[in-house]
């Protein structure tokens, strides 16, 4: 199979229209809520698919991280005799840091990839097309149903996974560190302030949109039949886990500046 | 039997023949610096069906999306039913869609949904219709192509004709003015491709409506060219050698992009046009 060799030049103009076109997407998904028509049975169906779907894996995954959180934190403070600490440090970093992000990438990894995949097989078997040509705009019916059920399911998912991270904590202190239940769970909840809170749910509303987003714009600009479609999956997939990944960064970086540390 | 004319049949009949449905006016384009289509020219008029034939990749399908605005020229002009489709933005777009139909290569019906739901979705869209009309609708566009049975199937599990009949049943429950239909028999075995071109020369004899047909298939030109629809006897019938001109019936061949060819079965007989000679023969 011959390589196909793209100039610099080529490639830059190709990342550039790509950032171009998901601007779009992103902008008019957005714009689409204040006008109508809108889709609430679609953004219904889609709410149940996102949230409720991803439920199980979002519980496990949220006790397993905070007990796991627990057990690493748990041996180091036991080191200086201070092993009752244990419920602040697993309450700020599953309420700060952990809760958004693995909720985000497990929600990521399950309908980013969906998202991708299913508009993806509309767009190369003419469905969208056909869409359009009656009369219907597939942004508002598509996109827009899946960008507000996305950034409203995980929010509420980010504070189940952050509550059971929590749990998943309080059984490890006390099954492993003897930890009294009461004393973990005053501890956690009496170290959160209002600048842990404001970041730990500022998260998944813009981890939401990444992943919604980010879905959408990789189906809609699947090329190549099904071999097309797979690549787009993977391609929406990563983008949104780096994108979640970086993301978080930065409003860590502006909630510190904006609340200190 | 004869059923009164419907308010569709009543407007198309006020309307006149030599109306201009749809017109191109030197629209090119190109995909990835190769010229797909270069400076095409042409019209189609009320009530007429135009084949248009071409080897493959001439630029036919491309044809059609541009004159739904699906996909948008690199110059040129194209007007359906009296608007400019290239000057249009895409909701306004929407609007036209309305009155256009299309019935894509490989039916494109909505996977996800079943043959009701398929048929009935742009009556769902608009949703200015009780649940009474909706099926009573839906039922009269199914018994058109003759699939009643199928109402609750999911296109999965349909044979590729029937795919194609179901999207035709998707496309005129709005009695769309103008129809495009894009390789409506290809792949199918010919007594289902009699069937769909039966459906559209119904729909042209019948209901008056205008239309654009891809087709890589010469023998289903010829017998839309040839034949009528008696509405007596519900079936396609032959017409005599000397009431064939009288069809709204042309052809528009397409060579490397440019037309080579657009008129009526008798000029297309009488052309010296080597090329298209060997391509009729």
């Amino acid at each position: 199979m011959d390589i196909e060799l793209i100039s610099p030049a080529d490639w830059i103009k190709g990342q550039v229209k790509s950032v171009q076109d998901y601007t779009l997407i992103a902008a008019r998904s957005i714009a689409n809520v204040f006008t109508s028509p809108r889709y609430v049975a679609d953004t219904t169906q889609q709410a149940d698919l996102i949230g409720w779907g991803s439920l199980p894996i979002v519980a496990l995954t949220g006790f397993f991280t905070g007990a796991a959180l627990a057990q690493n934190s748990g041996s180091t403070l036991q080191r200086f005799g201070s092993v009752t600490l244990i419920g602040q440090l697993v309450s700020l970093g599953m309420v700060r840091e952990l809760g958004p992000v693995i909720t985000g990438l497990m929600v990521a990894g399950r309908n980013a990839s969906g998202m991708a995949s299913e508009i993806g097989s509309m767009v190369v078997t003419e469905q969208i097309d056909a869409m359009r040509a009656l009369g219907t705009d597939p942004m508002r019916k598509l996109v827009t149903p899946r960008v507000v059920s996305t950034v409203t399911m995980l929010f509420f998912l980010t504070i189940i996974s952050d509550a059971l991270g929590l749990a998943g904590g309080g059984v490890a202190s006390s099954l492993f560190f003897g930890v009294d239940a009461h004393q973990y769970w005053s501890t956690a909840w009496q170290i959160l302030v209002l600048q842990d809170v404001f970041m730990g749910l500022a998260k998944p509303i813009l981890f939401g949109f990444i992943i919604a987003t980010i879905g959408c714009y990789y189906g809609i600009s699947a090329r190549g039949g099904t071999q097309g479609v797979g690549r787009a999956t993977t391609q929406a997939v990563v983008a949104a886990s780096i994108l979640i990944i970086m993301v978080d960064f930065f409003v860590t970086r502006l909630s510190m500046t904006l609340f200190g540390q | 039997m004869d059923s009164p004319p419907s308010l569709l049949e009543q407007r198309v009949q006020a309307t006149p023949s030599d109306a201009i449905t749809l017109k191109f006016e030197d629209v090119s384009i190109a995909f990835e610096e190769k010229t797909v289509l270069d400076h095409v020219s042409f019209q189609l008029r009320h009530g007429e069906t135009k084949a248009i034939f071409g080897v493959a990749g001439s630029g036919k399908s491309t044809l059609l999306k541009l004159a739904l605005g699906l996909i948008c020229p690199d110059s040129g002009s194209i007007f359906v039913l009296g608007e400019e489709v290239t000057a249009m933005k895409e909701n306004d777009l929407f609007e036209l869609r309305r009155r256009v139909g299309i019935v894509f290569q490989e039916s494109a019906l909505f996977d996800s949904l079943t043959v009701r739901e398929n048929v009935a979705f742009r009556l769902l869209e608009e949703g200015k219709v009780s649940e009474g009309e909706l099926e009573e609708r839906v039922r009269e566009a199914l018994s058109f192509v003759e699939l009643e049975h199928t109402v609750d199937l999911y296109p999965s599990e349909l044979s590729g004709g029937m795919r194609r009949r179901v999207a035709i049943a998707r496309t005129i429950i709005t009695h769309p003015e103008v129809l495009l239909y894009d390789s409506p028999t290809g792949g199918l075995d010919p007594v289902t491709s009699n069937t769909i071109i039966e459906l559209v020369v119904k729909q042209r004899d019948i209901y008056k409506v205008s239309s654009l047909l891809v087709t890589h298939r010469l023998q289903d030109a010829f017998t839309m060219a040839t034949h009528y629809f008696d509405r007596a006897e519900n079936a396609m019938k032959s017409l005599p050698a000397h009431a064939r001109t009288e069809v709204p019936f042309s052809f528009l061949i397409l060579r490397d992009g440019k037309v080579i060819f657009d008129g009526d079965l008798k000029e297309l007989r009488e052309t010296r046009d080597e090329y298209i000679r060997e391509y009729i023969s």
